[in-house]
């Protein structure tokens, strides 16, 4: 079936071996994601400081990566996370995975620290570990042009980490292109702590289709029900930033910090300000979304540099969190952040964080080193971007992520930081929609909504429509509590899945619902692998993956007490702006209690959060870790 | 009417779903460098630009074949590569001037996009349209339609003057 490889490569003592992926490992988790989750468990000492040479950092494609798959060059990264000292997943788009898979290989797995900086050289069935001290201090843009001329081969694909990452930001991201990153939970950190610096990728072997010609048949079915999309129409146009206007008017924003929850100024940075900016949209792999923008640097040192982007996250961290409102700034500060390779959500969060503070005089000029923290400050951004980098002042504060940096401005401050598990929320206010809410606080990697997004997508549709996608009674009232356990769980095991085969989201469930059911999961993984898996043992797989990630947390010392909201989204109500639906807002306590209980018994855990023995005896799990791969 | 590939470069976005759709299609495995089209890669310029025959009237190919396995097929309008004929010598592969002579290394042949024998797959699945199978004569007018906008905006307004 698939010819792929595994390969283990220590930096420590330069040993490289190679092996092959069972069919049993790859029917219990498929690819991504889901193999990645198996190989942290197994292969991370349990409690191992995340920045030593124990920890592993996986480098995982998708089951159908670089294949038919519409969109499939999805690359999930995973190690434990210096920033929650649980489990680290971070996923990049690009082209990277795919190549990755022509070169031969499916999965890295790296362990120890090599003694000087290296790059990882993986060409058509090798991989070497060659010098990269010419490439440290070197930017995300430099060094893969510099790998490049090196090799004397422009089609290599790199992903590499910035100066934030070799300084050992806590949530320095990774960057493949001009700007796909694998943003969240510091995996450009654990790079920089192995020193590194990139692993370039080149390959012209062959990933096998077991049946182009229903392949064919299903892309052309998937490609057609995504071009015929509603959302997909705006999506191709304006990327991610077409979510940005009606957010504002409903009025769920996180706008500077949590002060409110609509910017009243907030047309400059809706998407149509982008158009005379935007120089055209790109595609990651294979992908008919084409939902990124591409962008020359407006104005500062980089001016008339190419560029792309920005996401909507990192709009709304720039522009809503900071309150930075003139859209020319947020190119300059996306531009920067992705430079650097710094997480641009965890960016926003912390320094909005550190703005609020100060303006209530909790933290002085002493701390901010004489940095004056305002609202909206273009410059000061720019300088809080380098100075995180460089860890430098203020920036070697807020570059440890919330918990380090709580620690260190003193427990009275830990209000105001808005995390889950240590990874900061991103640009938006979960005050009002309870669902949504327990969605970013059970997520298995801290504050996220890419782990599941419910209730959006359930409020516009018939009931009928609903009863028979979700298979289970859900509200339509965007508000609800009843039913958001459910809702959380079926969303975290469709995402999963995607993440699992290396599709990016705006393929599936995320974009719309009308788009790829379990059924074409199934079709897709058929028709490309040859592997026979019905809906319900590939949902088993979405539910093996997540429990598998929900034990290695628990190992790490977690449970029900790391799945709750921000306790400011219980006690502080959101004002009296946006729908009436979203003023005045918090969480209620018991009701939230409530819902967490049923998201758990969704999942076949108990009511500390633990799977039970029958649930890990069902999804095969009592024997881990198992150490097969 | 004789039909051709058109490329329109600002509408390709870069996913190089082209390349994966030909290899899949003509060795049925997703393997870029054995498809027939490329699209090149400019990181940090532009998203890419689709490479493959450009199926040359006077083409070089043709000239230098030893064995007469190229030739021009009039009813698609390409540059036929006859595989009975060729005997692997890859003087093709040096003389065209677009690289668009490619060497399948594993099936240890020369390959050239043969517009998949008058219905190409690449432009079946390229969303943006980027890449049209046109009539000739249409190939020129739509680009000089295009390229005539500005222009007739401005003898409007000119008239009304």
């Amino acid at each position: 079936m698939q010819e792929q490889k595994i390969a283990y490569i220590d930096l420590s003592t330069g040993e490289i071996r190679t092996g092959h992926i069972p069919e049993k490992i790859r029917r219990m988790y498929l690819g991504g994601r889901g193999i990645a989750a198996y190989l942290l468990y197994n292969h991370v000492p349990e409690r191992c400081d995340p920045l030593s040479p124990d920890n592993a950092f996986i480098v995982s494609a998708g089951l159908v990566g670089g294949t038919l798959a519409p969109s499939s060059g999805r690359c999930d990264l995973a190690a434990k996370s210096p920033l929650t000292g649980l489990l680290g997943s971070s996923n990049m788009g690009g082209f990277f995975a795919p190549e990755l898979r022509f070169a031969g290989f499916d999965h890295l797995v790296i362990k120890g620290k090599a003694n000087t900086p290296v790059y990882l050289w993986v060409h058509d069935g090798e991989i070497e570990i060659r010098d990269a001290s010419h490439l440290w201090g070197k930017d995300t843009r430099e060094t893969p042009s510099i790998i490049r001329k090196n090799h004397q081969d422009e089609e290599i694909k790199v992903m590499c980490i910035g100066e934030a990452g070799e300084n050992l930001v806590h949530f320095a991201n990774i960057i493949t292109g001009t700007k796909n990153a694998a943003g969240r939970t510091g995996m450009g950190c654990v790079m920089g702590s192995k020193n590194l610096k990139a692993v370039a990728a080149r390959g012209t072997r062959d990933v096998p289709i077991s049946n182009p010609e229903k392949a064919f048949e299903q892309l052309e079915r998937l490609s057609g029900m995504i071009r015929d999309n509603e959302v997909f129409k705006g999506f191709s146009i304006m990327g991610t930033l077409m979510f940005h206007e009606p957010s504002n008017i409903i009025g769920r924003l996180r706008v500077r910090n949590l002060l409110s929850n609509q910017d009243p100024a907030g047309e400059s940075l809706y998407a149509d300000k982008l158009e005379k900016l935007s120089i055209g949209m790109a595609a990651c792999f294979g992908c008919t979304v084409h939902c990124r923008h591409r962008y020359i640097v407006p104005e500062g040192p980089c001016q008339g540099t190419y560029s792309e982007g920005p996401e909507w996250s990192t709009l709304g961290a720039l522009g809503t969190e900071l309150n930075v409102g003139r859209m020319e700034a947020i190119l300059v500060g996306n531009h920067l952040l992705n430079k650097y390779g710094i997480d641009s959500l965890e960016f926003g969060s912390m320094l909005s964080w550190a703005i609020e503070l100060y303006e209530k005089g909790i933290i002085d000029d002493v701390v901010t080193g004489g940095v004056k923290l305002d609202w909206g400050d273009e410059d000061m951004m720019y300088q809080m971007i380098e100075q995180i980098a460089r860890r430098e002042g203020l920036g070697d504060i807020l570059a440890d992520g919330p918990l380090r940096a709580i620690e260190k401005l003193g427990e009275e401050t830990g209000f105001y930081n808005l995390h889950v598990k240590g990874m900061s929320l991103l640009h938006t206010d979960e005050r009002a929609t309870p669902a949504m809410a327990l969605g970013v606080s059970t997520s298995t990697r801290g504050a996220d909504h890419l782990r599941s997004r419910p209730g959006v997508d359930a409020i516009s549709l018939p009931q009928e429509t609903r009863d028979s996608l979700f298979g289970f009674a859900v509200p339509a009232d965007f508000h609800s509590y009843e039913g958001s356990g459910k809702l959380v769980h079926w969303h975290e095991l469709m995402f999963a899945l995607s993440d699992a085969l290396g599709v990016c989201k705006f393929q599936v469930f995320f974009l719309s619902p009308s788009t790829m059911s379990s059924d074409d999961y199934c079709k897709l993984v058929q028709y490309i692998t040859g592997m026979e898996l019905s809906p319900t043992e590939m949902m088993e797989a979405a539910e093996r993956i997540y429990t598998m990630e929900r034990m290695f947390n628990i190992r790490e010392g977690a449970g029900r007490k790391d799945d709750y909201p921000p306790e400011r989204y219980f006690v502080d109500p959101t004002p009296a702006l946006g729908l009436p639906g979203f003023q005045g807002k918090t969480l209620d306590r018991e009701k939230y209690e409530q819902q967490l209980d049923e998201y758990y018994q969704a999942h076949g855990w108990d009511n500390d959060g633990i799977p039970t023995p029958e649930t890990i005896d069902n999804l095969g799990l009592a024997k881990e870790p198992t150490y097969i791969i | 009417m004789t039909k051709m590939l058109v490329v329109d470069h600002l509408k390709c976005t870069g996913c190089r779903l082209c390349e994966v759709v030909c290899s899949v299609n003509k060795n049925g495995v997703s393997n870029p460098a054995r498809a027939r089209i490329a699209v090149i890669g400019w990181e940090n310029i532009c998203p890419g630009i689709p490479m493959m025959c450009q199926q040359c009237e006077m083409a070089p190919c043709m000239s230098v074949c030893p064995v007469g396995a190229l030739t021009r097929d009039e009813n698609i309008g390409r540059v036929s590569l006859n595989y009975d004929l060729c005997i692997g010598c890859k003087l093709c592969v040096a003389v065209c001037p677009f690289g668009a002579m490619g060497i399948d290394a594993a099936a240890r042949r020369v390959i050239k996009c043969d517009l998949c024998d008058g219905d190409p797959m690449c432009v079946k699945f390229c969303e943006t349209k980027a890449l049209q199978f046109l009539d000739e004569s249409q190939a020129k007018t739509a680009k000089m339609r295009l390229a005539t906008t500005g222009l007739s905006e401005l003898i409007r307004k000119f008239a009304i003057q």
